[in-house]
């Protein structure tokens, strides 16, 4: 053991300047990795439960809210409620209607906004009963938006893909460039710490054959090279950590949760796990490549 | 305690065969020559021992054990049951006396009290033991293949495989070096050595076994190295 770290520090010493290429290119893909799983929680997050299974969400009157179907300073009526859902059920352009009660988006709204101050000021009475309307061909949305409109008891109809499918094919199109960039240079992050290996074992082919011819097990001979290129994964994984919270911090929780409060933004729960993403793929990245390269290049 | 059982070697890419159909028996405690001209097999006869070959046809069995079959794995196990000593010394240059003995023992994963205690009389048995904080640069040729003899038995291994270790050797030095190899055989190491050194191989009137072209022509106890 002592003998094997020995022998990496040496060899990282040896090799400084390909060392810090492998960790730089590692900082950066694993960095560009992270941010695509972060852009892919905040499209979830911000499409809640309801939005990739129905097309049109009805809102309904409460005490606080006005609209031209509402009574002032009365909700929805059990009746109304009920006119409401047999209405719809009705339409034939209708395929399934599924009811949210307030206590159920209250639910969501704590599960979507963890630790955010928010959640303290806010309770059930402001979240707002709704029916949320799956569609036979969702490009009828405009006809059923305009029928749930004018029926007594809706404060609001919307088809939310109207207003949120430019943002989310924008941020799907970010995920997967920073997804495919991440990948390349993943990609030549393995390739150079393979021909960091190479370069090691041949400036080390003398002990490497002494060792051979003595009977030290390959695991012993593995050793070194698996610390060394441990040590550049553990570097790169950490500084892309690190940046990754860097932007969360100062683009997220700063500036997109302060401005825009009313929406669902990712936070340190999803920076956590994507951290954790990445030094798992950081690490597996290291030590697959070097299995592969000594057994190349280490044959007993 | 080591058997090549028919063996024939063809390595990659070339059609005569480095050894052809050999068999040859060699028992614990022996001090064996393989003799012959360059290019005959005697290094050949030596590498498919430790298993840096597979014979292409036929076994080579040492210590009970089929080398050539044998799973990679093993052959770490194998390998500490062999010394080998070659005629270029193979030292770690930036390494003391003492360093490069205890190498051997550090790499198999020895205890550092065994190697403290160790590697001191190794190098008292190879006549090293004031040499010990020296680096192979500052020693002579002899001195050095001293080191390496004295690297090849630290682990105690049962056979001792050298290959043309006078080599470099001026004759005066080569005596001393084979005084050494003869009392390593005399603490039951088998010894196998391919040598095409004349003068060693008749003054020290041991079994004899001459390869000419990857085959073995005469097979003599208390041999000398020409046909007489």
């Amino acid at each position: 053991m002592r003998h094997s770290v020995r022998e990496a520090v040496s060899s990282l010493r040896r090799n400084a300047t390909m060392a810090v290429a492998v960790v730089v290119t590692m900082w950066v893909s694993l960095s560009l990795f992270g941010a695509s799983l972060l852009t892919f929680q905040q499209v979830q997050l911000l499409k809640g439960t309801w939005y990739d299974k129905v097309e049109v969400s009805v809102f309904l009157c409460t005490p606080d809210t006005n609209g031209t179907m509402c009574t002032k300073g009365e909700g929805a009526t059990d009746a109304q409620r009920a006119q409401i859902k047999a209405a719809l059920e009705a339409n034939p352009l209708v395929a399934t209607v599924y009811y949210e009660n307030k206590d159920q988006a209250w639910a969501e709204f704590q599960a979507s906004h963890q630790g955010w101050s928010i959640v303290s000021s806010l309770g059930p009475d402001q979240m707002q009963d709704s029916f949320r309307v799956k569609l036979v061909d969702p490009r009828d949305y405009d006809k059923v938006v305009a029928q749930a409109a004018g029926l007594p008891g809706v404060q609001n109809a919307l088809n939310l893909h109207t207003v949120f499918d430019p943002l989310f094919r924008a941020l799907t199109a970010l995920q997967w460039g920073a997804f495919g960039l991440a990948v390349l240079l993943l990609v030549a992050a393995v390739l150079q710490i393979g021909n960091t290996i190479r370069l090691s074992a041949y400036a080390r082919r003398r002990e490497i054959g002494i060792m051979r011819l003595v009977g030290a097990s390959s695991g012993y001979i593995t050793l070194p090279f698996l610390w060394e290129a441990l040590v550049e994964a553990v570097l790169g994984a950490a500084l892309a950590a690190g940046t990754l919270a860097a932007g969360v911090y100062f683009l997220i929780i700063q500036r997109a949760q302060v401005s825009i409060q009313s929406l669902a933004w990712i936070g340190w729960h999803e920076t956590r796990q994507a951290m954790l993403a990445v030094a798992i793929v950081g690490i597996v990245l290291a030590v697959v490549p070097t299995f592969i390269a000594t057994r190349r290049y280490l044959r007993v | 305690m080591i058997t090549y059982d028919d063996v024939t070697k063809v390595y990659p890419g070339q059609s005569r065969p480095a050894l052809r159909h050999v068999s040859l028996n060699i028992d614990a405690g022996e001090f064996v020559f393989l003799v012959g001209a360059s290019g005959s097999g005697k290094s050949t006869c030596l590498r498919l021992v430790m298993r840096e070959y597979k014979p292409s046809q036929g076994r080579v069995i040492v210590d009970g054990r089929d080398v050539g079959r044998m799973r990679q794995w093993r052959v770490p196990a194998l390998r500490r049951q062999l010394g080998v000593v070659f005629q270029d010394f193979r030292l770690l240059n930036n390494r003391t006396v003492f360093e490069n003995v205890a190498f051997a023992m550090q790499v198999v994963g020895r205890p550092a009290s065994a190697i403290r205690s160790t590697v001191p009389e190794v190098l008292e048995l190879v006549g090293l033991a004031k040499r010990a904080d020296r680096l192979p640069d500052e020693l002579s040729g002899g001195e050095q293949q001293r080191v390496g003899i004295a690297r090849a038995i630290v682990n105690r291994p049962m056979i001792l495989l050298a290959d043309e270790p006078t080599g470099n050797l001026d004759p005066e030095t080569s005596v001393g070096i084979m005084r050494l190899l003869d009392r390593i055989n005399k603490r039951d190491t088998t010894v196998v050595m391919a040598t095409h050194d004349a003068g060693v191989v008749d003054q020290m009137r041991r079994r004899v076994v001459e390869i000419v072209d990857g085959q073995i022509v005469r097979d003599q106890a208390k041999g000398v190295y020409g046909t007489q």
